[in-house]
């Protein structure tokens, strides 16, 4: 019953959001008022319907109703509560509904707390975002409804995918779609633009946040990918440039160019239509990271949904919605002038070359996760792009982004003098020189990528030091000055500070174990001593047990250094037995410093030795912590004033921003 | 059918990852430091995009066998590479050779970039006119129009 109340509430939704589509939009080009008005009560009201779906359908997963298809098809009775509530989206229906609530949050959101949004903006915003909704209700509704009913219902569900029944992999899917349908709402405001014609700082004010918000949510969901990849496959990998990670990866760069973008709009009021055509991108290529998850174009290690005819569907929305807006685009965009004027040599100007690094290294991710299709659908051949082409063809524009970051960041506005920001980083540079040639002196190989790495690394953490120092003004204002003056700086400077630090402390992490993972693998017995990278790692034995809906196998290790403990370390092998499916758990002592990392093989037919992996992986936990940090800037930059809801009605004109 | 390609699927990832199996490695750390490498650009020609020195599938397991046999026989990295090319096709290699069919792929990045260049150079150079033209001193019409409005 509540289920088909779910099923008839998502009809309702998709009802309301026609008329979100047609009454807001006729309004706003009429100048009809009431009209417009309409957008935010439906927009309020299809929330509530798409929640109160939501609702009946975690409540079938967390009453384990097996007559409902989807709940039979990945759940189990003897699931940890956590993992019915996770599996809600752990399928493909449950997930195009999180989608969808996800989207109808948004468009809440912009409902009640746009109360100083242009009318008119606001209502032509909901209704695109209407447009959205609309076709994706009508996908779940036409080809993935969850709420299908099992005739005669089976006594005990199929279990959920083992390899989601982890927490890291449970709310990543959330975090991802928070960020590929927080874009949608830049692309709701872009597209709106266009129908308005009208570009202007207020317009960039009310965008830049939603983009924040989903980068923030996009930073945080790879990251959390990339983690549970490192914990879950087995062998450290944290990033394998599989199609399903590209398709979260190229949003994710084209929302760092557009965020920075925006910034020129708002400030000084260029670069309006390459904005435009970033927030459409951007979003584009999130409704291609949902094509390539979803439909069997791309199957890869992680797409959990192989289905041609929904991939047909996902393809026509996305084909109507590129081009649709692209059109408008060209349509529109000329007639966008810029008023700012600046020179190459500017913040601008850094900017803009952000911008090109970003959207050049997404379109080479693009090329790279498409090109097998294409060559195939061209000529028949079949070609793999892998990790190597990546690394080798997407890592050097990253480079110069990361040599450029901190010269730009500290270039003025409108034209600037090279030369005195240069001769204000020359000890970041000085330094980052230093730990390069430490690094270099004191490996054995001529390899560049660790003294390179490093140095970059060093680079843009010391040249977000040199701006902290810079912005303190402490030579003149002296320390506690200085300190006061900083603790003063708008939050959007301290968000980008953080964020720029976190990227630095990211690419250490990479560049560290890249160059210096020590790997171990061989035969082991019970009393072994394993020797790697100044660390004993002791095998101790194997246990076995059972878990709530597993069977597993734990191998006990003591590490030792000199002699002294340094951990214990059980990792797993785990069987599920409803699904037939072996996982293995990676053992895991996390450290700032490193990471030993354990995983159990399988057993040899003597039945003594098991085969052991063994791993000393330096500053790896700063690839994510760093992610962390970015996103954390991000957050600060969202708590800004200026963008606080009513900040500009209330206090009247913004306070004069200082420069970011 | 779904069901049965989605266990499938499963159970391919699932498989523990213990990739490089220790029978497998060679004594000689040096070669076998290479074997790993060259591992690293082969595809499993079974899995999505993984590499046989990720792989756990039989198949991967073969051919990183293979790699190994043709180390010890003295063959260069090259030439391991190109054995594998010709038994396999390219599909094998991660990292596709340049070709005219790829050179889209391989020159996407420097071509976006300079493109990218030239459109941002062409905005500066056509917007500093438009600006000078704004600029510019009022024609005698235009100045005589503003009396008109001023003075009246």
């Amino acid at each position: 019953m509540i289920s088909e109340l779910g099923h008839f509430a998502l009809c309702l939704a998709f009802a309301v959001s026609l008329f979100q589509v047609v009454v807001p939009l006729v309004g706003a080009s009429r100048g009809w008022s009431d009209w417009m008005g309409a957008a935010a009560p439906a927009a309020l009201a299809q929330f509530l319907l798409v929640g109160l779906s939501f609702a009946a359908l975690t409540h079938a997963f967390v009453t384990s109703d097996f007559s409902v298809r989807i709940v039979a098809d990945n759940s189990n009775s003897l699931m940890p509560m956590l993992f019915k509530v996770t599996g809600t989206w752990g399928n493909h229906e449950g997930s195009m509904l999180l989608w969808v609530l996800i989207l109808s949050i948004f468009g809440a959101m912009v409902a009640a707390f746009g109360r100083n949004l242009p009318l008119g903006l606001k209502a032509r915003a909901l209704s695109v975002q209407a447009m959205i909704g609309g076709a994706f209700f009508a996908f779940i509704l036409f080809t993935s409804n969850p709420f299908d009913r099992l005739d005669p219902a089976p006594v005990d569900g199929r279990d959920l995918n083992p390899l989601l029944q982890d927490i890291g992999l449970a709310i990543h899917p959330p975090f991802l779609y928070l960020g590929y349908v927080g874009l949608s709402m830049a692309f709701s405001f872009a597209v709106a633009a266009l129908i308005e014609g009208r570009v202007d700082a207020a317009w960039a004010r009310w965008v830049r946040p939603w983009t924040l918000a989903a980068w923030v949510a996009l930073t945080i969901g790879i990251m959390l990918g990339s983690y549970w990849a490192y914990y879950e496959l087995g062998w450290g990998g944290w990033w394998f440039w599989d199609p399903v990670e590209n398709a979260s990866f190229m949003p994710w760069l084209v929302a760092g160019a557009l965020l920075h973008s925006a910034i020129v709009v708002e400030k000084r009021s260029a670069l309006k239509a390459w904005t435009i055509l970033l927030a459409i991108l951007a979003f584009s290529l999130s409704l291609i990271g949902t094509f390539l998850v979803r439909s069997g174009v791309i199957t890869s290690v992680h797409a959990f949904a192989n289905d041609p005819e929904r991939g047909v569907f996902i393809l026509a929305i996305i084909a109507v919605t590129i081009i649709g807006s692209l059109a408008l685009f060209a349509m529109r965009a000329p007639a966008m002038r810029a008023d700012g004027m600046f020179r190459p040599v500017s913040r601008e100007g850094g900017l803009v070359l952000n911008n090109l690094l970003f959207a050049t290294s997404a379109a080479v991710v693009f090329t790279g996760t498409v090109a097998p299709l294409v060559r195939e659908f061209m000529d028949g051949a079949k070609i793999s792009v892998g990790a190597p082409f990546f690394d080798l063809a997407f890592t050097p524009f990253m480079v110069v982004a990361l040599v450029a970051l901190p010269v730009g960041a500290m270039l003025p506005w409108k034209r600037a003098d090279l030369g005195a920001v240069l001769a204000r980083l020359w000890w970041a540079g000085a330094g980052a020189l230093a730990i390069g040639g430490v690094v270099w002196g004191l490996q054995t190989g001529t390899a560049l990528l660790a003294p390179v790495g490093l140095a970059l690394a060093a680079w843009v953490i010391l040249g977000v030091l040199a701006e902290l120092v810079e912005r303190g003004g402490f030579k003149r204002a002296g320390l506690a000055g200085g300190l006061r003056r900083l603790g003063a700086l708008p939050r959007a400077d301290w968000g980008k500070l953080i964020a720029h630090a976190g990227m630095g402390l990211t690419v250490m992490g990479i560049a560290a174990i890249t160059a210096w993972e020590a790997e171990d693998i061989r035969l082991a017995s019970p009393g072994d001593v394993i020797p790697i990278s100044g660390y004993d790692i002791r095998f101790d034995g194997v246990s076995q047990g059972e878990g709530p809906n597993f069977v597993f196998q734990r191998g006990h290790f003591t590490v030792t250094r000199n002699g002294a403990p340094v951990a214990v370390l059980e990792p797993e092998k785990r069987v599920y037995p409803v699904q037939g499916m072996p996982t293995t758990e990676a053992a895991i002592d996390t450290g700032f410093t490193r990471d030993l990392y354990v995983v159990l093989g399988d057993p040899q037919t003597d039945g003594q030795a098991w085969a052991v992996r063994s791993y000393v992986k330096p500053l790896a936990v700063w690839i994510w912590l760093g992610a962390l940090i970015m996103g954390l800037g991000g957050i600060v930059s969202l708590t800004d004033r200026r963008y606080r809801v009513g900040a500009a009605s209330r206090r009247g004109p913004a306070a004069p921003v200082a420069a970011e | 059918m779904r069901r049965a390609l989605l266990l499938t699927l499963a159970l391919m990832i699932a498989t523990p990852a213990a990739a490089v199996q220790p029978d497998e490695m060679l004594a000689d750390p040096a070669l076998e430091t290479r074997a790993r490498e060259i591992s690293k650009e082969l595809r499993c020609l079974v899995c999505q995009n993984e590499s046989i020195d990720d792989s756990n599938a039989e198949l991967a397991r073969d051919l990183r066998l293979l790699v190994r046999e043709r180390l010890t026989e003295g063959d260069s990295d090259a030439e391991v590479l190109d054995y594998l090319v010709d038994r396999y096709g390219e599909f094998v290699l991660l990292k596709p050779r340049f070709s005219i069919a790829n050179a889209l792929l391989w020159l996407t990045g420097p071509l976006a970039f300079i493109a990218g260049l030239a459109v941002f150079a062409t905005y500066l150079a056509r917007r500093k006119p438009r600006a000078a033209e704004r600029e510019a001193p009022l024609s005698p019409e235009e100045k005589a129009e503003l009396e008109k409005i001023v003075g009246s």
